[in-house]
Formats: C-alpha cells, sequence, structure tokens
C-alpha cells in the first residue's frame, strides 16, 4: 500500500511537529509514509470563502501530487472533508472533464489520522504513552462531515498513563470557522471564550483534537487567559512514548 | 406603534457586535436555546426507540420535494381545490400586491382593524405597516407576537418571537402599553408567567369578541383536498380563525403539500422539531367555506415574493422544503450568541442566512451578502433540520455567488489575497518560498495588528523550520 501524507499548508507552516508525530507514528505502525513535496492546501479556505474559480488550480495541483496513491492520510478532519466533500464542487464549477473524474479518483482515498488508524491499519492502542490528564473537542468537520464518530477517543483511551476528561457541551463549534474568525471576529471569539473555559472547567493539562486550526483559535484564548492548558494535536499525543 | 423595522439593518459582523455587548439577551438566549434543545432531543430519542427518527425526517423532506419538483401542477390544483370548496384565491407576485389584496378586501367590509394569527409570511411582507398606512389595525394575538408588538421591538426567533425578553421585561411592557390599545394589565401585575398570561388573555378576548376580519398564515396547503393548515400551541389562532366573518389567509406557494397523506410526517416532525411537544396542542385544518359555521367569507392569497427565483436555485432550492421549525436556531452557535435581530430579517439564524439572500438575490445588497458569512459551517443545523436541508453547502454555494456577483468590478483586498494565493497554492515552490516568512509575518502581525485575530487571541510562536524543510533537511526524519 502507497501511502501519502497530505501535512496540511497550516501543519507545513506552523506546526511541523504535528506532521513529524504523524511519520512517527505511522512507521511504528509499520507506514512506509510518503511526503510528495509538490503539495500545498486542500483549497478549503477559497472554497468557504466562495472563491471558487481560486479554488480550481489548488485542486488541480492537489489530485495531480496524490495521483497513484492508495491512501492519503492527513492530521485534519477540515481538510479531509474538503478533499472528500467540495473537491467535486470546485471541480465541477472548472468544467473540466479530466479534473472531475481525477477527483472523483482521488477524493475517496482521503482519510483523516483517526479514520486511517481505526478503519484502514484496524488498531486503535498504537503503542503511545502520555502521562498527562487530557480532555479532547471534536472539531465540527471531523464530527458532521467526516463523521469520526468516537474513533479518536477510542484511540486516546489506549494511550498508556493518560487520563481522559470529558469536555462539557463537546459538540459545540469553538468559532473558528476559517475566514469566520476574522469576518465574524466578535463573534468567534464569544464561541470561543465558552469553549476555553469548558475546557478550563475539567481541569486537564492538555486540550487536544484532530484539527490544528481549531486548536490555534482556542489555544490563543487559553494562552491569553494564562489558563496553563496546552494545546496539542492528537497526533503528538499519539506518537509518544516512554 | 410599528416603528421598529428591519429596513436599513446593517451587516452581520455590524449587528452582532452590537448584540453581543447585551449580557441579558446573552443569558436569556442560552437559557432558552438551551432548554428546547434538550426538550427537542428527548423526543428524538424517544422515536428513535420505538421507530426511525432519519426515516421520518426523510419521509417529510419527501413529501415537501414532490411538491415542489412538481410546483406549477400543484398549485393549480390547489387553486381549483380551494376554489370548489368556496375559498376565493388571489396571486401575489410580491410583498405590495399581497398587502394591497389584503388591504382592499378589508376595506370593502367597511373595518379598520384585523386580528392576526402568528405568521411568519405576513412579517415577511410587513403587512401590518402596509395595513397601518391604510388606516387599518393589525392585532396580533399570539403571546409573544403580542409582546414585540406592545413593545414596539422586533421578533428575534420564528417560533419564540420574544425570546430575548424576560419576563420582568415583559411585565412592564404589559404595564406601560396595553392600555394604550385596549383593556389594561391588572394594576397588581406581577412576573409570574400565568399572571402575565392572564392579562393577555383578558386583553386579547376583547379583540377576538369585536374583530369582523381574521388574518393568518398557513404551515401547509393541501392541493388535493383545498385544505389549510395551521399549527399553534396557544389557541388564539384557532379564535382568529373561527370567529371573524371574513379570513384571509397569505400563503407562500412553497407551503403546498400534494395530499393529506403527506401532512403525516410533516406534523409528527414540527412540534418534536421546534417545541419539543409530541403534538402541538391546536392544529386548525379548513377547507374553505363551512356553511353556518365559522368565517363565510375566506379568501386565500397565493404569495411569490422571491420563491420562484430560489425555486431556480440548483444548490439553494432545498430551502424551500423549510416548515419553519427553527430547531437550526436553537442549535446554532452564532444565534446563540448574537440572537436574532443581528440578521436584519423576520427569518433569522441559519435558515435565515440562506433564505433571505435566495429570495432577495445576492449581489444586491450588503446587509444580505453578510448572511451567507454569519456561520462557521459547524454543521449543527443540518444534523437537527427535520426536512434534511444541507445548510452549510447552500451557505457555501451563496457564498460563491455572492463573490461572483462582484467579480469584474474593483477587486477588493480580500479578493487580491485570494487570487494570490491561488498563485502560491497551485505551486509547492512558490508556497515554500512564502514559508522562508512564516516567522517574520507572525512577528509583524503580532507587533502592527492583524487585529481581528489578535485583539482576544494569541498567536501561535513560529516554528524553526516547515515540516517541508524539515523533510528535505533530514530525508524525513531518516537522517
Amino acid at each position: 500500500m502507497r501511502v501519502a501524507l497530505m501535512v496540511t499548508c497550516i501543519n507545513d507552516a506552523l506546526y511541523p511537529g504535528t506532521g513529524q508525530a504523524v511519520v512517527t507514528l505511522l512507521r511504528r505502525l509499520g507506514v512506509d509514509v510518503e511526503f510528495p513535496e509538490s503539495q500545498t492546501c486542500c483549497a478549503q479556505p477559497m472554497v468557504n470563502t466562495g472563491y471558487l474559480d481560486e479554488a480550481v488550480p489548488v485542486v488541480r495541483n492537489f489530485v495531480d501530487t496524490f495521483a497513484g496513491y492508495d491512501a492519503v492520510v492527513t492530521p485534519s478532519g477540515s481538510c479531509a472533508g474538503c478533499a472528500r466533500h467540495q473537491h467535486s464542487i470546485v471541480a465541477r464549477r472548472s468544467g473540466d472533464t479530466g479534473l472531475q473524474a481525477a477527483v472523483a479518483e482521488t477524493s475517496p482515498r482521503v482519510h483523516e489520522l483517526s479514520e486511517f488508524l481505526v478503519d484502514v491499519l484496524g488498531v486503535t492502542d498504537v503503542g503511545a504513552y502520555y502521562p498527562h490528564t487530557v480532555t479532547y473537542h471534536p472539531t465540527c468537520h471531523s464530527l458532521r462531515m467526516l463523521g469520526v464518530g468516537d474513533r479518536p477517543l477510542q484511540l486516546l483511551e489506549k494511550v498508556r498513563g493518560l487520563t481522559l476528561l470529558e469536555l462539557p457541551a463537546a459538540d459545540q463549534c469553538c468559532g473558528f470557522g476559517g475566514t469566520f474568525a476574522l469576518k465574524n471576529a466578535d463573534t468567534s471569539v464569544a464561541m470561543g471564550v465558552d469553549k476555553a473555559r469548558h475546557v478550563t472547567d475539567t481541569g486537564a493539562e492538555v486540550l487536544t483534537a484532530g484539527d490544528n486550526s481549531c486548536l490555534t483559535h482556542i489555544g490563543g484564548l487559553l494562552t491569553r487567559d494564562r489558563s496553563g492548558v496546552r494545546s496539542v494535536h492528537l497526533a503528538e499525543i499519539l506518537a509518544a512514548t516512554a | 406603534m410599528s416603528g421598529a423595522t428591519f429596513v436599513g439593518m446593517p451587516a452581520f459582523p455590524v449587528a452582532a457586535h452590537e448584540a453581543l455587548g447585551n449580557a441579558q439577551l446573552r443569558h436569556n438566549l442560552a437559557h432558552a436555546t438551551g432548554t428546547i434543545r434538550a426538550k427537542r432531543q428527548r423526543l428524538v430519542d424517544e422515536v428513535n426507540a420505538n421507530s426511525d427518527w432519519e426515516e421520518l425526517r426523510l419521509a417529510g423532506a419527501g413529501v415537501k420535494e414532490s411538491a415542489l419538483r412538481d410546483l406549477g401542477n400543484q398549485l393549480e390544483l390547489l387553486e381549483q381545490t380551494l376554489t370548489a370548496n368556496g375559498a376565493t384565491v388571489h396571486w401575489a407576485n410580491d410583498a405590495a400586491e399581497a398587502n394591497a389584496i389584503v388591504a382592499a378586501i378589508t376595506k370593502a367590509h367597511g373595518v379598520d382593524e384585523v386580528v392576526k394569527v402568528k405568521s411568519m409570511v405576513t412579517q415577511e411582507i410587513g403587512l401590518n405597516e402596509a395595513l397601518e398606512a391604510e388606516g387599518i389595525a393589525a392585532w396580533e394575538t399570539d403571546l409573544a407576537e403580542l409582546i414585540v408588538q406592545l413593545g414596539d421591538d422586533l421578533p428575534s426567533h420564528i417560533l419564540v418571537p420574544a425570546i430575548h425578553r424576560n419576563r420582568s421585561e415583559i411585565r412592564e411592557i404589559f404595564r406601560a402599553r396595553m392600555g394604550a390599545v385596549g383593556l389594561a394589565a391588572p394594576a397588581d401585575l406581577t412576573d409570574e408567567p400565568a399572571v402575565l398570561a392572564a392579562a393577555a388573555r383578558s386583553h386579547l378576548r376583547e379583540k377576538f369578541l369585536r374583530a369582523k376580519v381574521g388574518v393568518s398564515g398557513a404551515n401547509f396547503a393541501v392541493a388535493d383536498t383545498g385544505t389549510l393548515v395551521v399549527v399553534e400551541s396557544e389557541g388564539n389562532g384557532r379564535m382568529c380563525l373561527t370567529l371573524p366573518e371574513v379570513l384571509i389567509s397569505v400563503v407562500g406557494i412553497e407551503k403546498v403539500v400534494p395530499t393529506w397523506d403527506g401532512l403525516d410526517p410533516l406534523l409528527r416532525l414540527l412540534p418534536r422539531s421546534s417545541t419539543g411537544e409530541r403534538m402541538n396542542p391546536y392544529t386548525s385544518t379548513w377547507s374553505g367555506v363551512t356553511p353556518g359555521d365559522g368565517p363565510q367569507e375566506v379568501h386565500v392569497v397565493l404569495l411569490d415574493n422571491g420563491r420562484t427565483n430560489a425555486l431556480a436555485d440548483e444548490v439553494g432550492r432545498q430551502a424551500l422544503r423549510c416548515i419553519r421549525c427553527s430547531a437550526c436556531l436553537n442549535v446554532c452557535p452564532v444565534y446563540e450568541r448574537t440572537g436574532g435581530h443581528a440578521y436584519g430579517s423576520v427569518y433569522p439564524g441559519p435558515i435565515g442566512a440562506i433564505l433571505n439572500p435566495l429570495l432577495r438575490g445576492p449581489g444586491a445588497d450588503e446587509q444580505v451578502d453578510s448572511l451567507p458569512y454569519a456561520s462557521s459551517l459547524c454543521g449543527a443545523c443540518f444534523e437537527v433540520c427535520p426536512v434534511l436541508i444541507d445548510i452549510p453547502s447552500v451557505l457555501v454555494d451563496l457564498r460563491a455567488q455572492v463573490v461572483d456577483a462582484h467579480r469584474g468590478g474593483v477587486p477588493k483586498a480580500e479578493a487580491l489575497a485570494f487570487k494570490g494565493a491561488a498563485v502560491a497554492l497551485s505551486d509547492s515552490r512558490k508556497l515554500a518560498f512564502g514559508e522562508r516568512f512564516t516567522r517574520i509575518g507572525l512577528r509583524v502581525a503580532r507587533r502592527f495588528g492583524a487585529s481581528k485575530w489578535t485583539d482576544a487571541r494569541d498567536l501561535p510562536p513560529a516554528p524553526p523550520e516547515s515540516f517541508r524543510t524539515w523533510w528535505k533537511r533530514t530525508d524525513g526524519g531518516r537522517s
């Protein structure tokens, strides 16, 4: 099985540690993951802001990059959601039947990390050790667009040393929402403040999620508030060992 | 008494900023939406224990979809059956036509007032204001609509229009305003819900018994039997539908359902999704005129007002399935924080964010164009919608329509930024070049603003190198 890592643009630029954690984790599980260097972005920022024409070359680059792989793994529910559910919209807009066919080929092979581990590799115990109290925020696109369900929790429950604390109102959006965080900054922050309060209420040392974009938003509020709670991507917890 | 208006409301981010500063509003909304959400969820779980909520949603969506796909024929059939039942059918292209029809019928009977059943469509067309301009008073008789009307206020929720008011505010409104337009509130009025309801009951009863003309909307219009249906909780609707001599119902053309049987899933979905009840207390149905019983002159105004435009929208047309339950409002994290007024329309919340642009057309009005962006696209609305309207997908499609409507002119800074991003993100070499400036970019943002982010949130620290640089330098961590 040829497996590609789609690291995502935000992880590439701001959170290389998350990409490195996916590489460490997958190698430990016997997957020789490749990083096709021509990759850039899933095009979600353009699609969700309404710039479909601008998304076309980005989606074209995506399918060119990942053609020929059996599976594309990404540490982001949001980017996986865009590839699986929105690339077809962009391809239709382009009017290019070749691109539509390429998208139909690539989209179903894109997996969010927890889906790939549980569904494709069939593992929930990834041999991790992480001696901390952790609370998990299910990001909206992983929860509702992809339907990852409790897969991330199944993985976290098997991590040795980890104490999982339930997040109240977990399924409420944190308020990030891509360009929503800037276009409607006041509402975004009001939502985020409530989320951050629920996180600190758990007393956990660490907040985790499957999307660094949402963690940047919640984490930015938590550090501004000097809460002492760290935000750590799910991949980094699953990669950790004693 | 109708000075309040949505006309001229600012775009969503500006209106939301103001609403977010109102702590009482935030408290009222969080409490009210939280309560309704929990009630609804209990009933969905109950249905799932015996049968399947998803099947019920599919059935409900199917009924509405079958009517919309055959709308022309269904409406002609409805006109025939209504007429055969003794009703007079009128067609209105827009708000002005509908308002003129209602005013003309009322004037023909020489009266200067009407009693009203709670109705979204008459608010959409501004009927009360139009009638007032003609010297006709329109009395709202739904308790919450009465609170809004007496308070010279605007509705902020589809089902619970005074959701932004608490009981002490309602007491003040009743004490200050009831006497000017009818029976005054008793001197010993308290803020006990039963006492407030009793005051409203006495105030309204006087109006019910006097009124010669009643005005309603309809939740459903059954084509094969020529029947209109109104679903309500308080019984005021039943009063308005049965006591006056003349009844005028304004009905959006999307309200048609093909057959009586089609009501079955819809009447099960609606109360569970809206008030969180198995069944609503009052369901009134009437098929034209029944001699010697109820109104002897029945008018039905079938209204377009943008619905044909919405039907022509390939992605957005599913919004016409909406049965106005407001489950999407109650579950929406944006609505819960801003309330309904920020949406600048009688249709607030997620459904309003798609319905208003669909009815009025994107690209024409800055306020309307801001609505598809008033969402974090979290998808909670789609999850609860009883007729399976994929609101997030419609929002994204409408955003593209807003952007497309402004292509060709002088591009905004945002459009230029996305054009630049499209170039950088279609070639990894260009992206890698840009990433060399991540550290300095973050430093600049911290120092000089990007204030929309940094006013409340810290930016993350810059990493020493990008992932792709690390991969290249270490051969994917192998060296």
